[in-house]
């Protein structure tokens, strides 16, 4: 059975290649680039993990995924943080408001694939 | 209280000069030979009744024993030993030292004034990095565009069975990505090579303002007297002001600099600035000008040494600061918000009430100074429109007026958060890089 992934990332051409190689690999990839509406979407596709941007427009990463730990339906999904934003304080910062992994940009399409499968125990 | 900084050297000058005998002079002010010689190789300070009976004695005005270059000199020592406590430097024998080791004393003296020099590049470089929106933003769209092209290729690299629609596809994405990485690459290395010209950069209108006056330390002699145009003339001279905003900034400062000059002379307002004890209200009253006037005419004041120098900020009525006059009192951030503790701010909560306060950087322990504040709102649109809230602060200098117990408690004030090195203040807003951890951190983000 495939995972359903939710790309949540503005930067067009990083989105097209993380959705072609997770396709790939077996992955259903959506995509969206909206911060304000982030978390509506992922109310409403209900992915197995989540890719989160840092810097999205209208709405930071942090706040999303603050606002997902928040809610009884996601405080468990699984949400990879992906950022430009690699300083120590945004890391800790990520895992302060219950982020499930953290890699920073620029990142090897290998460890986004490995880092992802495990975050929903597969393979 | 008048310095005593070689002092001594200079009553022993100025009775050789006369040809007065030490034995003779001691007599005459009613003190021992052998006390007024530990006087004159500066082993003993002096000061009040004592020196203004030996300067009468010696026919001179007592600053004429107590100030000059030395002066500055004693001052960088005593924050030097102010910043670093536990090592108990002998405070009270400095002017010995200076006297006996005039050259060792330079030296100190010279390194400590370029170790304040290099914090201030250091906190403004720092500050820079956190708070530039354009750096951040350059610096992030590139990371992005490299993540694009690393991703992209890795993925014509390592897939064998790639077919042609999505190699096309990927190419122009690794074509687009690289242009946009170029110009992005490209445009950054201008910013820095700008950056590199002057110094700390240029980039808006207000900042041209400051760097035109901060590089005259706010005194422009020209305008001290009344010469027809010469504000124009010495705006068209300064290539440095590019922008038609920077100009009309500029333009609209030096006539209200001219304007301020004329009715505040400047030999006439430096008498009273010394004799009221650099009072800015009562510097007011005597010109019949307003507060924040007199304020800036104290900024404006000629000086050649940087410890005499009178420190002046001007904030909006968002707090913004929009005018600094760079002083070796205290830091100021390029970016983003300053101490919130600065009296600046308590003044903008209380248009027209003065604010006096003795303060002390937390950079630099045991170094004291005055501080004024004061607000007022204009109404540029008149009865109708809305009032324009202005906040303006100057810092006196030690060098001029040292404070007193009487003049409050001190006050302990920083540059801004990120570099402050203040635990657990009321007014913190952002975590220190220069704390361990990032407690703080956590608590800012629940």
């Amino acid at each position: 059975m495939s995972h359903h992934v939710l790309l949540i990332e503005d930067e067009p051409n990083i989105m097209e290649a993380i959705r072609f190689f997770l396709s790939r690999d077996g992955w259903k990839v959506s995509c969206h680039s909206d911060g304000a509406t982030a978390v509506s979407e992922v109310n409403r596709i209900t992915p197995d993990v989540v890719v989160l941007d840092v810097m999205l427009p209208n709405r930071s990463g942090f706040d999303v995924l603050k606002e997902l730990r928040a809610a009884p339906g996601t405080r468990d999904l699984p949400v990879l943080m992906l950022t430009a934003k690699g300083q120590s304080k945004d890391r800790e910062r990520a895992e302060q408001l219950g982020s499930s992994g953290f890699m920073t940009k620029p990142f090897s399409n290998a460890e986004v694939l490995e880092k992802l499968r495990s975050m929903v125990g597969h393979g | 209280m008048p310095r005593s900084a070689l002092t001594g050297t200079r009553i022993r000058e100025r009775r050789t000069m006369l040809g007065l005998k030490q034995a003779d002079l001691a007599r005459t002010v009613e003190i021992s030979p052998s006390y007024l010689n530990l006087i004159e190789h500066n082993r003993r300070r002096i000061g009040g009744a004592l020196l203004s009976r030996i300067a009468r004695t010696l026919k001179v005005e007592v600053a004429n024993l107590t100030q000059g270059a030395e002066t500055e000199q004693v001052d960088q020592l005593s924050a030097a030993a102010a910043a670093h406590p536990e090592v108990n430097a002998e405070i009270d024998r400095i002017d010995e030292f200076v006297g006996r080791f005039p050259g060792w004393a330079a030296l100190m003296s010279a390194q400590q004034r370029r170790l304040v020099q290099l914090e201030h590049h250091v906190a403004s470089l720092v500050d820079r990095l956190a708070h530039d929106p354009f750096l951040s933003d350059s610096l992030h769209d590139i990371l992005s565009k490299v993540s694009a092209i690393q991703s992209t290729a890795s993925i014509l690299v390592e897939t064998d069975d790639l077919d042609e629609v999505w190699q096309r596809r990927f190419h122009r994405n690794l074509h687009a990505d690289s242009g946009k990485l170029a110009e992005g690459a490209s445009s950054l290395v201008d910013y820095l090579d700008a950056e590199g010209d002057a110094e700390l950069g240029m980039v808006s209108p207000q900042e041209e303002l400051e760097s035109f006056l901060n590089s005259r330390a706010f005194h422009i002699d020209g305008l001290e007297t009344e010469v027809p145009d010469l504000a124009e003339s010495i705006l068209d001279q300064d290539k440095a002001i590019t922008s038609r905003g920077g100009k009309d900034l500029v333009r609209t400062y030096l006539w209200r600099y001219r304007e301020e000059a004329l009715a505040m002379p400047l030999e006439d307002f430096t008498e009273a600035a010394e004799e009221l004890g650099y009072d800015p209200a009562r510097l007011a009253q005597r010109f019949g000008c307003d507060i924040p006037a007199v304020f800036r005419r104290l900024a404006s004041m000629p000086s050649d040494q940087g410890s005499r120098r009178i420190g002046l900020v001007v904030c909006d009525g968002a707090g913004a600061l929009i005018l600094r006059k760079a002083t070796e009192l205290l830091p100021l951030p390029r970016f983003g918000a300053a101490c919130a503790l600065w009296p600046l701010y308590r003044a903008l909560t209380r248009p027209m009430a003065p604010v006096r306060a003795v303060l002390e950087h937390a950079g630099r322990p045991g170094y004291r100074f005055l501080c004024y504040a004061m607000s007022h709102a204009s109404y540029p649109l008149g009865f109708g429109g809305p009032a324009v809230y202005e906040a303006s602060m100057i810092l006196v200098p030690p060098a001029l007026v040292e404070p007193t117990e009487a003049e409050g408690p001190v006050e302990v004030i920083g540059t801004s958060c990120r570099i402050c090195p203040v635990e657990n203040c009321a007014a913190r807003r952002e975590p220190s890089i220069l704390s361990d951890g990032f407690d703080t951190a956590a608590q800012l983000s629940q």
